[in-house]
């Protein structure tokens, strides 16, 4: 693999989970067995919505772009299952999974996907672009790197209006090269804002290995900005709730920014028109799914804990895939958007024009 | 009505907003403890604190971004860029995000950000610092943006902008800074897209903005003492929202139009009023819609060759007397 391995706790001044006892973190062992069931079956909905979708585009009824998360699924269940009321998400455009973690309804995510005005953009954003501010979902970012100032911003928001909050900040490994990180990072830093900044390192830019794109280890680049940093394996589902639990921590508690990087693996290509013929060997893909996948891995551990048995394993597999059927069902039977939609939701006086204030004209022909 | 500076009346705006709604903070680069770059923000760090009014570092891709982060959670951030040609290192923040945020959630969200400072030529401060994005940014449906001309317009147009729940690029002038007008003690708000006749006309429609307002009125003067030529001055105050009805009335009345623009010619406000005009007032003209903009090249640092570069009086009442025919 021309990936880096994320170094450990013993060389660097990053911190580690104690790889012996994640399970036996505290919020981990304060899991009931339903919680755990709940992350289980999140993880296992997510693989399965974006298993159809992929079906769906294949059959071209999906347009532009379709990054799948497949293979990460722990980093946004295991990141997302810590929020409290005022913890706040933002991420990139390999947004299915965080939607869903966050506790999105698939349907409406299925039918943003298809281009339907019951999706959760009306249509209007695409895979890249999921949004839903009730549940402190703030997207789903198209510019690789740009969404991080923004994940500053929700964490200048939470510490101006005085609450006890914190934002993650998703990014993948290709955006610690962009300018727009850094500045977020000494701003953060600089201001001590309660944001916890998430490189989820899949080994790839697009198609350029880590080896090929980034000098020295990403999450040290903190140091830098005198934050505190961790790694953690991005495979097993309690050690990221172990380690994104200490970091959040820090950050609603002290308003300390930090950075984690966790180590996790992409399946497909970058998008599904990257044909992954190019960068990466089969092989390495099929030795991460064999040993590392991070479902697999949640379900062995939770059989060894008497949680699952196979007739719930499979219960809640057929109850995924049908979840996956019904949200294609939807997606298909709703309507596209009209072309009068084209111009709503642009402008806030717009959508309210009895509350308008502005007067001339606000679009052109 | 006391006669204060543009640089007093956005300070005003800015005081009083503050005083308002404690959601509206001022981040910016020099703004707080250095008093702003060019003293629009002095005072305000002592009256309202560091909390309200905040020094950002050079850093305007962070600072917008994390404004417009902010914005989304209810603050009501107005941001300084020291010179909108700094909007450049800032772009996808304030394009793509600020600009598109609403839509691509399908409504869910609202970016109530102010994005102000100046943007003119003519202080010898050559290409990089002398940009003029008005168009740029009006080219991104789900912006607004505010050229004022005046201090009076600056003050209440700042006001409007602020307690706009869309995001306004509102557009100063360093070149104005220090010119007085009357602005009165009483609060008062001009609504973003409403036009100002500065001077009523009947021979000549001059469409105009920003300081060019101020160019555009020297020569009208003159070319009523000196040609017997009536010019209309119509100040469009918003590019977008614009409020191109006031415009079409002032052609219906004389007829004959010139633009006046300190933009670069190709795909300039200019061009788009000119489409607009021709479009919907074909019937009135009498002649083609002329239209003076700063000469097409990089911003000249040379100081007295800048000032031709730019519209003046002097070009303008050439230009005019060509639109007359």
């Amino acid at each position: 693999m021309s990936k880096k391995s994320t170094a450990n706790a013993e060389k660097t001044a990053g911190a580690s989970v104690n790889a012996a006892s994640p399970a036996q973190a505290p919020v981990n062992a304060a899991l009931s067995r339903e919680d755990k069931i709940e992350l289980h079956r999140k993880m296992v909905r997510i693989r399965r919505f974006e298993e159809r979708s992929l079906r769906a585009y294949q059959s071209k009824k999906i347009g532009g772009f379709l990054h799948l998360y497949i293979g990460q699924e722990a980093v946004a269940v295991g990141s997302c299952s810590l929020m409290g009321p005022n913890d706040h998400v933002i991420t990139a455009y390999r947004d299915h999974g965080h939607a869903i973690a966050v506790g999105m309804d698939t349907k409406p995510l299925m039918a943003e996907l298809y281009g339907k005005a019951t999706g959760s953009s009306k249509g209007k954003g695409g895979s890249m672009h999921y949004f839903d501010p009730s549940r402190n979902f703030w997207g789903g970012h198209g510019i690789v790197g740009g969404q991080i100032p923004l994940g500053v911003g929700l964490a200048y928001g939470i510490k101006y209006k005085g609450l006890k909050g914190a934002a993650m900040a998703f990014m993948g490994d290709g955006a610690v090269n962009q300018g727009a990180v850094h500045e977020a990072y000494n701003l953060a830093s600089l201001w001590k804002l309660p944001v916890v900044f998430v490189i989820e390192n899949n080994g790839y830019s697009m198609g350029t290995s880590q080896a090929r794109s980034s000098a020295g280890e990403l999450a040290k680049r903190a140091e830098g900005y005198d934050m505190p940093w961790g790694q953690c394996n991005g495979h097993d589902l309690y050690e990221v709730r172990a380690m994104m639990d200490k970091f959040l921590t820090l950050a609603r508690e002290k308003s300390q920014p930090s950075t984690v990087e966790i180590d996790t693996y992409r399946y497909r290509g970058h998008s599904v028109a990257d044909p992954d013929n190019t960068y990466r060997s089969k092989q390495e893909v099929e030795d991460y799914r064999r040993t590392k996948d991070p479902i697999q891995v949640f379900q062995n551990q939770l059989v060894e804990e008497g949680v699952l048995d196979e007739a719930l394993i499979e219960k809640i597999d057929a109850e995924a895939r049908a979840e996956a059927d019904t949200a294609i069902e939807f997606a298909e039977v709703s309507p596209f958007p009209t072309t009068e939609d084209i111009q709503k939701d642009v402008y806030w006086e717009s959508d309210h024009p009895s509350e308008r204030k502005s007067q001339g004209r606000l679009f052109f022909d | 009505m006391p006669l204060i500076t543009y640089r007093e009346a956005v300070r005003h705006a800015l005081a009083e907003e503050l005083e308002r709604d404690k959601n509206v903070v001022v981040l910016g680069e020099e703004v707080a403890q250095f008093n702003g770059a060019y003293k629009v923000t002095e005072g305000l760090l002592a009256k309202f604190g560091p909390d309200r009014i905040v020094d950002t570092p050079i850093s305007e891709a962070g600072f917008i971004g994390m404004g417009i982060g902010a914005s989304m959670l209810g603050v009501r951030p107005v941001m300084e860029l020291m010179f909108w040609s700094f909007y450049s290192v800032a772009f996808d923040q304030i394009l793509n995000n600020a600009a598109n945020v609403r839509y691509m959630s399908g409504g869910q969200i609202n970016c109530p950000i102010v994005i102000r400072g100046p943007a003119n030529g003519g202080t010898n401060v050559g290409a990089t610092h002398s940009h003029t994005p008005e168009n740029v940014l009006a080219n991104h449906p789900g912006v607004k943006v505010v050229v004022p001309s005046t201090a009076y317009d600056a003050k209440g147009l700042l006001k409007s902008a602020i307690r706009d729940n869309d995001p306004v690029f509102y557009l100063e002038n360093t070149m104005l800074y220090g010119e007085k007008g009357e602005v009165p003690t009483e609060e008062y708000v001009i609504p973003l897209g409403k036009a100002d006749v500065k001077r009523a006309g009947t021979d000549l429609t001059i469409v105009t903005y920003g300081r060019c307002v101020h160019h555009s009125l020297a020569a009208a003067a003159v070319l009523e003492k000196e040609h017997d030529i009536s010019v209309e001055v119509v100040d469009l105050r918003s590019i977008r929202p614009l409020d191109i009805d006031t415009v079409l009335a002032s052609v219906a009345k004389t007829h004959r139009v010139l633009i006046v623009e300190e933009q670069k010619p190709f795909c300039s406000v200019g061009s788009q009023l000119a489409y607009m005009i021709q479009r919907e007032a074909f019937d009135e003209l009498d002649g083609p819609i002329h239209r003076l903009s700063t000469v097409d090249a990089p911003a000249i640092y040379s100081p007295p060759v800048e000032a031709e570069q730019l519209p003046n009086p002097q070009r303008v009442i050439k230009a005019a007397l060509e639109a007359m025919g």
